[in-house]
């Protein structure tokens, strides 16, 4: 551990250190908007909205899991009720995609409160085979119902409209999907400053404690849950457009599982963790495509070691902080007491651990 | 004087083990009230019956007048009864600002749409909650650690954060279970002053603690309880003498 900061090895820690986070996330945020600017391959525009679609979903699934601390491994039910809702509506109703979204939702919540309700009151390990058995229930109900196209899915989804605007290409629905990620990053990181957020962390450190708050656990885990599944329908209502069609194949487990894979290699609880998590493991296997059957096993491999080498992900959650610049500077002294992480190294100001 | 929270021939069984046995308690406004007895004597059972995480097997509990038996732990938290653990239960991943203001997780009012788009209203509020934690922290003489992990924090100032998070509630009663328990001398003087000037803002304050001295130094009236049943209260200097706690307790645990 470093003893001194090495960035600012002059100044005092948190004001700089801000200043710099700050420009790293303009940074990569305008890099991500340029990416389909550097390449018109289709491929790597493909893969590139899919890592951006499985952020989506990794950030509703870290509001359960990383806030809430419920282990959730049925969550693409909720990203297969937003995609289907809109494939219906909008090949057999005629729905603009925009206008389908709402109904997925109501659809997910609905079946988050009626799936949450009786189960989020038991242990973890319980809920995630509820959980898991409710994503098993959605995905047959998709292969065998009429409505749904049964196990070949339903094609010729029509493109999402913006008025006039029709978006069609891999680069209209990389910047669509863009969107959403910024939004659902920024809808996390203020419910994660609320008092929303910090219950849920309270449940997921110590939920006897957490009552001792005040806090009603039972009504804020089904939140977290209704929370994710908002989120996941709504990215699955963009997906049906983007890919034009969808069967029930994208929505089993597997799904489940690397959504779950995400968050956790990204760092339980840290938006930019999950949002790297989700990233890699979009694109991790895509780059290993040379060892052809082995891809998995390759990848496999890596996440052991992975898991291993850094246990609470890439980027791990730091100590929350919205604070206001008169507190900071009052409570903060000289010599900087406050342990600072970026990318898991830690900064820290001189005169540390008085 | 009115009793403030008062239990009515309280008992609590688990299996053939009777924890509490025909307890009725009143602690009256403004008392700095301390219940002692041996380990095992019920004294951390009877804070679970009252704070909602035992539901007493028969006789009542009532807060203000109105009975509470059985009502949820939060929702008992929510009236103004707020307590700290024995074996203390801090949240180790939040910082110990977070911690103080999960405490006033009932005074942060804002609805779900001003919290998304950070409405001035919600900001103030926050601002606010930030304000009154952070003073709770200079209360217990936490204020720079504000930043901190709270699983980080040493022993002693774990005990010390759990009283702020207690305290931004605003709480009419305060139990405190073995405040003073494994901590140093130094540390255990400065709680000790902590619990009085938290007594002294008028907040009534019921502890339990093994420690007698200190006990004795600060308490307005003290229980003893052993094996389940009270055998003693009154003021501290008349139970001190009690020939019955002296058998039961200090005899005990002289031995
Ligand atoms: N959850 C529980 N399940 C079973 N027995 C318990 C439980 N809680 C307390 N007891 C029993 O009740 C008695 C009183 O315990 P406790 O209230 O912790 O005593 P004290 O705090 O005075 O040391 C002990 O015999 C203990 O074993
Ligand atoms: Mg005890």
């Amino acid at each position: 551990m470093p003893t001194e900061n090495l960035l600012h090895p002059r100044r005092t820690t948190l004001d700089g250190f801000r200043v710099m986070r700050s420009g790293l996330v303009v940074a990569l945020v305008v890099a991500a908007a340029l990416v389909p600017q550097m390449t018109h391959n289709q491929y790597y525009l493909g893969v590139a909205f899919q890592a951006e679609m499985l952020m989506c979903l990794a950030l509703g699934l870290n509001i359960v899991v990383g806030y809430a601390g419920m282990l959730d491994l049925g969550f693409a039910a909720f990203f297969a009720i937003g995609a289907y809702t809109t494939g219906i509506l909008s090949t057999k109703d005629h729905w603009s995609i925009l206008a389908s979204i709402a109904p997925g939702v109501v659809i997910a919540v609905v079946s988050a409160l009626i799936i949450g309700f009786p189960t989020l009151r038991l242990r973890s390990d319980y809920l995630a085979v509820v959980t898991l058995g409710f994503g098993e229930i959605i995905q047959t109900i998709a292969i065998n119902l009429n409505q749904t196209g049964g196990p070949t899915g339903i094609y010729a989804i029509p493109a999402l409209t913006f008025g006039s605007v029709v978006v069609e290409s891999n680069t209209g629905y990389y910047y669509v999907f863009f969107v959403l990620v910024l939004v659902f990053a920024i809808f996390s990181t203020r419910l994660r400053g609320s008092r929303l957020g910090r219950a849920w962390l309270c449940i997921r450190e110590d939920e006897d404690a957490a009552k001792a708050m005040g806090i009603n656990t039972n009504h804020y885990k089904l939140y977290a849950y209704v929370f994710g599944a908002v989120l996941g329908s709504i990215t699955g209502s963009l997906y049906a457009p983007a890919l034009t069609a969808i069967s029930p194949a994208s929505f089993g487990f597997s799904e489940s599982l690397l959504i779950v894979m995400a968050v956790a290699i990204g760092g339980l609880g840290s938006i930019w963790g999950v949002m790297f998590g989700a990233a890699v493991v979009e694109i991790f296997p895509e780059v290993f495509r040379s060892f052809a059957q082995a891809r998995l096993l390759v990848f496999g491999v890596a996440l052991v070691i992975l898991m291993v080498l850094r246990p609470r992900g890439l980027f791990p959650e730091r100590a929350f902080q919205v604070v206001g610049a008169r507190i900071r500077r009052r409570f903060d002294r000289p010599q900087g007491s406050a342990t600072l992480q970026l990318a898991g190294d830690v900064l820290v100001g001189p005169g540390d651990k008085t | 004087m009115t009793a403030v929270l008062e239990t009515d021939h309280l008992s609590l069984q688990f299996g053939g083990v009777n924890a509490l046995s025909d307890v009725s308690m009143q602690i009256g406004e403004g008392s700095l009230y301390a219940i002692i007895g041996p380990n095992g004597a019920g004294k951390t059972s009877f804070f679970n019956c009252l704070t909602g995480y035992y539901r007493p097997t028969s006789g009542a509990v009532r807060f203000q007048g109105s009975e509470v038996t059985g009502l949820d732990a939060a929702k008992v938290a929510g009236l103004g009864v707020r307590r700290t653990f024995q074996n203390i239960r801090v949240f180790p991943k939040m910082s110990v600002l977070e911690n103080v203001l999960a405490g006033g997780h009932l005074r942060a009012t804002s609805n779900l749409l001003s919290i998304v788009v950070a409405s001035p209203g919600f900001r103030r509020t926050e601002r606010q909650l930030h304000e009154e934690a952070m003073s709770s922290l200079e209360f217990v003489g936490l204020a720079d650690q504000w930043n901190n992990l709270a699983g980080d924090l040493p022993y002693g100032m774990r005990k010390r954060m759990e009283l702020a998070r207690v305290l931004i509630a605003d709480p009419v009663v305060v139990l405190l279970d073995e405040p003073a328990a494994g901590v140093s001398s130094v540390e255990r003087e400065e709680l000790s002053r902590v619990i009085q000037r938290i007594h002294d803002r008028g907040t009534c304050v019921v502890m339990i603690e093994h420690d007698v001295d200190l006990v004795m130094e600060i308490a307005t009236q003290v229980t003893v309880l052993d094996n389940g049943r009270i055998i003693a209260s009154g003021l501290p200097q008349d139970v001190r003498t009690n020939p019955d706690v002296i058998r039961a307790y200090m005899g005990r645990d002289r031995k």
